[in-house]
């Protein structure tokens, strides 16, 4: 096991310099000029150009610019904010937890309405229930999250008042950051009302977000569930008289969930592409905006190491993800 | 329901809570800092400059008019190149946990806040790694500021390289706001030099209490304030980028008032009962600039045929949805020095063809460049660019319809021998005209790095802007301002598009905000009735 562990990590170094060539390439690729976004419609001079592009390092050869980003980076400094001029590390610490606060909720949401579900449509196959979920998953996975994340908002905020429309909790409570979690700091800062208030604040945009991750949790456990039950053993299993209940829930769905763990862990990339959106709607102070905005005035140093760091979350779920397959299937550990 | 009853339990928690007025601001952009002088965003000063700070003069509520304000009154000089201010005593700085101040403010801090902008070697001028003073050096003031001299504690003697009239309105912009040098002292000594962009001391009505990055800005009523003191005691700002959100929540009354509302929205704000909805001219222009040194286009006469037949009524319902007035001149209409005697080329196709016929302009093909972003000055500049194309078809002009990234729009249009019309527009800084003429259509500024797009270069017209800049005597700058404009009306450089009107939807019992032609934010003298 510990091999296992060492020979995953090991992958990830040639992973990692990877991913810093194509977030520093990916922004500078795009058109545009961080300079000439700043000064706007009233124009700058070509002197003041130089002059400034020259402080942020940007007229130096790409490969020399490359390297100073590398080196920096293994000094643990992921630079300035350009617009801001606070240290991104800082700001992205300040962020994150309320991406991944969002994340969990929309994909426990995901999981123990996708996995059931599923369950149900492939024991249940060709039936109402199936029909109806699948159907519905398909237009959850086509669902443009914008619109989906207004349409919440409308109906549940304005029309019935139960939910607030945006933010994370209400302006009311004001207490210190401990955790970043605004559940946990909540509960920590003993104020009545204080998480209720998170809670309520919570729900809209974690079913928006969850909305996708919820089909194609649901559309892939059942195809899962649907092959396994098709298996030898499974036969046997209840060829020797098992009850129904135990085959699928111990033969059948442990040897499922190996795909649908895949799939859940390929589901925090989706994640992220979708607190994009739904940070937006819901004024929700994490990264997914965070980087919106750097993308769109060329912040460089955000996008670089923003998207580095986000890169790095990825490849550290997908090694959990690995590493989950070796406690569920021993064959996996033994190759 | 239930978020009444929350909001009514948080109320009973506290007395104080619940004795306190909170006015709830729907902001659209967070703050880049709280430092006003290195940014430039109307959103940043918004959250610094006008709430937190003061400035030597500042502008009359709701116009372009200088009043004093830090600086009492002053004197200038017979040549116009010196400026004496005598600065108001008393005035209190804010205080925080790690600051209490120990003197009022005083020259000291008029000095300080100029020069750690203008010298590079001061040591607050990079108390940030990379931070630029971009206001500062695009309006010149290191070129116009000879020197600044304390002449006692409580008159402070600026010297001009030149007579600039348009100077008390510069120092009324949001980038010179007088920040506390005691304050200064304090963190250098402390070694937390960046608290002065996050933690900020000021001497205007509301301090700062605390900022969630992209979330809440908190602010308290200052109980010291030297002017009249605001009438709420809290001031929040909830971000919210999105502008149906923001009418979701001014709707749910999760906020008092909201900025940018979607032209969309505008009628059923009008139509909510719970609503009500300011309006003010706002202090901008959309316009076409043709390019004036290429063929056909250097001939006035071509640049006035293809402004008659341009259909400005059209633009005006479909882009604007009518929440615009037609332009005629450059300068909007809520500026002083308008000159309302001026009258707008007619639409005429008609009339535009044979005068292009006339000026031997047959099958002429040009490019439209349309904005890919928008802005409170053009709303839609490809919707523009389609209605302008198919007038233009209609008199024989064939155009295609450019667009590139916004930042490569904005310089390869400033490229010289640029091919084609480009939309494009600006918002006032100062309500000085000076700021739309000079900056948009001096001979100065058809250079590389200026902002002329239309490289318009004419020497009388330049010639008034200069000896209008020369002038003190606001009477005076008018008639050369308005002489101005008649030449530019004549030689039609642009297609003068709109002045876009500036919206803001209030909840119903909001009374007392004024809206800023300078399209401020600014929260001192509103009320929420009981």
């Amino acid at each position: 096991m510990v091999r296992f562990i060492l020979t995953k990590l090991l992958y990830l170094i040639p992973t990692f310099l990877g991913i810093t060539i194509i977030a520093f390439g990916l922004v500078r690729i795009l058109p545009g000029d961080p300079v000439l976004l700043m000064a706007g419609e009233r124009g700058v001079s070509p002197e003041r150009h130089a002059q400034l592009t020259a402080m942020l390092g940007y007229d130096k050869p790409l490969i020399m610019q490359y390297l100073n980003f590398l080196g920096r980076l293994f000094q643990g400094d992921l630079g300035n904010s350009l617009s801001t001029n606070k240290p991104v590390l800082n700001e992205f610490l300040t962020l994150f937890p309320a991406t991944v606060e969002l994340g969990l909720c929309a994909i426990f949401l995901a999981v123990i309405i996708g996995v059931p579900v599923g369950v149900l449509a492939a024991i249940k196959r060709g039936s109402w229930f199936d029909q109806i979920s699948m159907t519905s998953a398909l237009v959850g996975f086509s669902m443009p999250i914008f619109w989906w994340g207004l349409l919440l908002i409308i109906f549940f905020s304005g029309y019935l008042g139960w939910t607030p429309v945006s933010g994370r909790i209400s302006y009311l409570y004001y207490f210190p950051n401990v955790t970043g979690f605004m559940l946990i700091d909540s509960l920590l800062s003993g104020q009545e009302g204080a998480f209720k208030s998170a809670v309520l604040h919570l729900i809209l945009p974690a079913i928006v977000l969850s909305t996708i991750p919820l089909a194609v949790i649901a559309r892939q456990t059942r195809s899962a569930m649907l092959e396994v039950m098709g298996e030898d053993y499974v036969r046997t299993a209840r060829a020797k008289g098992m009850p129904g209940r135990r085959v699928i829930g111990v033969h059948a769905l442990r040897n499922a969930m190996i795909p649908v763990i895949t799939t859940i862990g390929l589901q925090i990339g989706v994640l992220m592409a979708g607190a994009i959106l739904t940070e937006t709607i819901f004024s929700w102070p994490g990264i997914g905006k965070w980087m919106v905005d750097a993308i769109s005035s060329r912040d460089y140093p955000v996008v670089q190491s923003g998207l580095l760091l986000i890169a790095i979350l990825v490849m550290v779920v997908n090694l959990l993800v690995d590493l989950t397959y070796g406690l569920i299937n021993p064959r996996i550990r033994v190759k | 329901m239930k978020k009444l009853l929350i909001f009514a339990s948080a109320l009973a928690m506290s007395a104080a809570v619940a004795e306190a007025k909170t006015f709830v601001y729907c902001a659209e952009a967070s703050p880049e800092g709280f430092d006003p002088a290195p940014y430039t965003a109307g959103g940043t000063f918004d959250a610094s400059a006008h709430p937190v700070y003061n400035r030597l003069t500042e502008f009359v509520k709701g116009t372009t008019e200088v009043e004093p304000s830090l600086a009492e009154s002053w004197d200038i000089s017979e040549d116009g190149k010196e400026y004496t201010f005598h600065l108001r005593q008393g005035v209190k700085w804010h205080s925080n946990d790690s600051f209490t101040p120990t003197r009022d403010f005083n020259a000291d801090d008029v000095i300080f806040s100029f020069e750690r902008q203008a010298n590079a070697d001061h040591p607050w001028h990079q108390y940030i790694p990379g931070l630029t003073y971009e206001y500062y050096s695009s309006m010149s003031m290191s070129e116009l500021i000879e020197k600044i001299e304390k002449v006692d504690d409580y008159t402070v003697k600026f010297t001009l390289t030149e007579p600039a009239a348009p100077f008390l309105a510069n120092i009324a912009m949001p980038f010179v706001s007088i920040v506390s040098k005691e304050y200064a002292d304090s963190l250098e000594e402390s070694g937390n030099m960046a608290a002065l962009n996050n933690a900020p001391i000021g001497t205007g009505p509301f301090q700062f209490v605390n900022y969630q990055q992209d979330a809440v800005i908190r602010y308290k009523k200052n109980p010291d304030y030297w002017g009249t003191a605001p009438l709420v005691d809290d001031l929040v700002f909830a971000i919210t980028p999105d502008a149906a959100v923001r009418l979701q929540k001014l709707k749910a009354g999760e906020c008092h008032l909201m900025s940018y509302p979607a032209p969309a929205d505008l009628e059923a704000i009008k139509a909510d009962p719970n609503l009500q909805l300011g309006e003010q001219a706002g202090l901008n222009v959309g316009y076409l600039a043709y390019n004036t040194t290429v063929e056909p286009f250097d001939n006035p006469k071509v640049r006035k045929a293809l402004n008659m037949a341009i259909n400005k009524e059209a633009i005006i319902g479909a882009v604007f949805q009518g929440a615009a007035e037609p332009a005629k001149n450059p300068l909007p209409p809520t500026m002083w020095s308008y000159n309302d005697a001026i009258e707008d080329d007619p639409y005429d196709p008609e009339a535009a063809k044979k005068m292009l016929e006339d000026e031997g302009v047959t099958d002429l093909k040009m490019q439209i460049w349309a904005m890919p972003v928008q802005r409170p000055y053009m709303p839609n500049a490809r919707r523009t660019a389609e209605l302008m194309q198919e007038d233009l078809s209609k008199v024989g002009v064939d155009v295609e319809i450019v667009s590139y990234e916004w930042g490569e729009y904005l310089s390869k249009s400033m490229e010289a021998g640029r091919e084609g019309a480009v939309i494009l527009g600006w918002t006032g800084d100062n309500g000085d005209p000076d700021n739309f003429l000079s900056v948009l259509l001096s001979c100065a500024s058809a250079d590389e790095g200026g902002a002329n797009r239309a490289f318009w270069c004419n020497e009388e017209f330049s010639g008034l802007l200069s000896e209008a800049t020369r002038t003190t005597d606001q009477e005076e700058r008018t008639k050369l301002y308005e002489e101005a404009q008649v030449i530019f009306k004549e030689e039609a450089p642009w297609f003068t598009i709109a002045h876009s009107t500036t919206y803001v939807p209030m909840a119903k019992g909001v009374t007392g905000f004024v809206i800023s032609p300078l399209g401020d934010y600014v929260f001192d003298t509103v009320d929420i009735a009981e």
